[in-house]
């Protein structure tokens, strides 16, 4: 099938350059250690103090999973970044003038980003063993899954407006300005269990909210939790529809 | 090979709060035959690279036809794209990425398959002499070296049609040969070539016809030799040993000369059509009456004089 064949060369493509790019690889490790060692224990004085669980290993259940989504979030949201320099050079431009097909242009790079994401994701689970994380294989692997998707729905929006918006100026702030609130309404950090009645009602128009929901019940072995079909289903959906818009925007023919 | 009607693009600017529509092509009607260099010549802001882009596919026509190696550009853009080479004026390659690797990868993009694609940068790097670099990053690259490798690219699956977008523009003269030199070879294995530029030299000593666009328009269109000829045909100034008003005399009745001046600094200034025809039977004519000859000497008109009198301006002065 030409789609899958051609999505495999640029992803091909666009994995050589970041195993070529050695300081991705360690920033890409250095990361998950950072945020683990850093906000895990503010974290669970933060749950005493709202009379929440009270050990690590209860802290990281709610954390890990909240990490995870705010990773797929800001990192697939910027993932457009990479995208503008490409621009410039002419690279999109050399490609397109080929047969090769449109979707594939944006799926080969948004799938490279979901496969050092997942890697990022691994490493963190892996980590947070040690402080005393236990998740069922099954259920993580779903949550993996779900985790894969929200970073393919974030990045295929991503690159998208980095398509319309060719100045990284301009893309900074507009995507700090949609992530920010979006992150703070998914419940990440703190779950929003503890927030007001009209923000969780916000909230609930919050797909990444969805996500946090479904990506705790997993980590918390709650499979059959309907918040885990819910979100599935919401992201999945709304994947599908960024996947389509973006690559339409990689077809359309711009200035 | 080309054959367009009336291709026109608008774009719509936005300065401060007024969208102002600016007309980038207004209409383009041209025919490229087979095997052909063909160059578009017109200073920047002529509607060059719009053109192109739009007969590479990159940006939809506003209105007008093309018929680009026998597929219809508006109907089947997908087949144009697999018949044609493009290369930006940038180029577009990655820099961490080596010219094979980048070759294989471009073959790929065109369907062909591994060992294919193998094969043919292997020949693409020997054919563009790459060979000492082909392994290293093109981030590497010098400007001359790079555009070789754009170039490679753009024609690593035998596109019928190759389009280049000011292919020297910012090489040095060493380069810019080199350049002159692959696009002759393409020629040579029976390509056609449509390339922009607004160097006249590149236009007279690398093309077979030009077209001269300013401000989205052709307004010329022919060989080098005949855009110039259309002019003024050639100058010859003849130097003399006294004896001028004779000579004079003789010449004018001569048929081959259109026009006789004296010169301020002596000898004759001829109009003619064709130097080359000319200038043995102006010899013969001064000869047989015993004229003494100083100097003889054939001016042509440049693609700059053609381009002053069709357009009012100078193309050296852009």
């Amino acid at each position: 099938m030409k789609l899958a064949r051609d999505t495999w060369l640029i992803f091909q493509r666009n994995m050589l350059l970041v195993v070529r790019t050695p300081i991705w690889v360690a920033v890409g490790l250095a990361q998950p250690i950072v945020y683990l060692t850093l906000f895990a224990p503010m974290l669970r004085k933060a749950l005493i103090a709202a009379g929440g669980p009270t050990t690590y290993a209860h802290a990281y259940l709610v954390y890990v999973p909240g990490l995870l989504v705010a990773i797929a979030c800001f990192g697939g949201l910027f993932a457009g970044f990479g995208l503008l320099a490409e621009l410039r050079a002419g690279i999109v431009e050399r490609t397109r003038v080929t047969p090769v097909s449109r979707t594939a242009l944006l799926l080969g790079r948004a799938l490279r980003d979901v496969a050092t994401m997942v890697f990022q994701a691994i490493i963190i689970t892996i980590l947070a063993i040690p402080f005393g994380l236990t998740v069922p294989l099954g259920d993580v692997l779903l949550a993996y899954l779900l985790f894969a998707l929200l970073t393919l729905m974030a990045t295929a929006a991503s690159y998208g407006i980095s398509l319309h918006v060719r100045n990284e100026a301009a893309l900074g702030p507009l995507i700090n300005t949609i992530a920010q609130p979006v992150m703070l309404l998914a419940g990440v950090l703190l779950p929003l269990a503890l927030a007001p009645l009209w923000l969780k009602r916000v909230a609930d128009w919050n797909p990444f909210f969805w996500a946090t929901d479904g990506m705790r019940a997993l980590f918390a072995g709650h499979i059959g939790d309907p918040t885990v079909w819910q979100s599935l289903i919401i992201v999945a959906a709304l994947t599908v529809l960024a996947v389509a818009w973006s690559a339409r925007e990689f077809a359309h023919s711009l200035r | 090979m080309i054959k367009t009607g009336g291709l026109r693009k608008s774009f719509r600017t936005r300065k401060g709060r007024r969208t102002t529509t600016v007309e980038a092509v207004r209409g383009i009607d041209l025919a490229v035959g087979d095997g052909e260099i063909f160059g578009f010549l017109g200073p920047n802001g002529a509607g060059k690279t719009t053109t192109l882009r739009m007969l590479a596919t990159l940006i939809t026509p506003d209105g007008g036809d093309a018929q680009i190696a026998g597929a219809d550009l508006r109907k089947e853009p997908g087949e144009v794209r697999r018949r044609i080479g493009y290369v930006a004026q940038g180029g577009g390659t990655w820099p961490d990425v080596s010219a094979h690797e980048e070759l294989v990868l471009q073959a790929r993009m065109y369907g062909i398959g591994k060992a294919d694609a193998q094969r043919r940068a292997t020949a693409a790097v020997t054919a563009f002499q790459l060979t000492d670099y082909a392994d290293r990053k093109t981030k590497t690259y010098s400007g001359g070296q790079r555009r070789r490798l754009d170039i490679a690219l753009g024609v690593v699956h035998d596109p019928r049609v190759l389009f280049l977008d000011e292919p020297t523009a910012g090489l040095d003269p060493q380069s810019r040969a080199s350049v002159w030199d692959e696009v002759r070879r393409l020629r040579g294995l029976g390509m056609t070539v449509f390339i922009t530029t607004h160097y006249l030299e590149e236009a007279d000593a690398l093309c077979d016809r030009i077209a001269i666009v300013d401000q989205g328009r052709i307004v010329a269109e022919g060989t080098p030799d005949e855009l110039k000829r259309e002019i003024a045909g050639d100058v010859v100034t003849v130097g003399l040993n006294g004896s001028t008003p004779q000579a004079a005399e003789l010449l004018r009745s001569e048929p081959c000369v259109h026009k006789l001046e004296l010169r301020d600094e002596g000898g004759l200034r001829l109009y003619v059509d064709v130097g080359a025809t000319a200038i043995p039977r102006i010899l013969r004519a001064l000869n047989h009456s015993g004229v003494e000859l100083d100097s003889i000497e054939l001016h042509r008109p440049s693609l700059d004089d053609v381009f002053l009198t069709k357009t009012g301006r100078s193309l050296r002065e852009q």
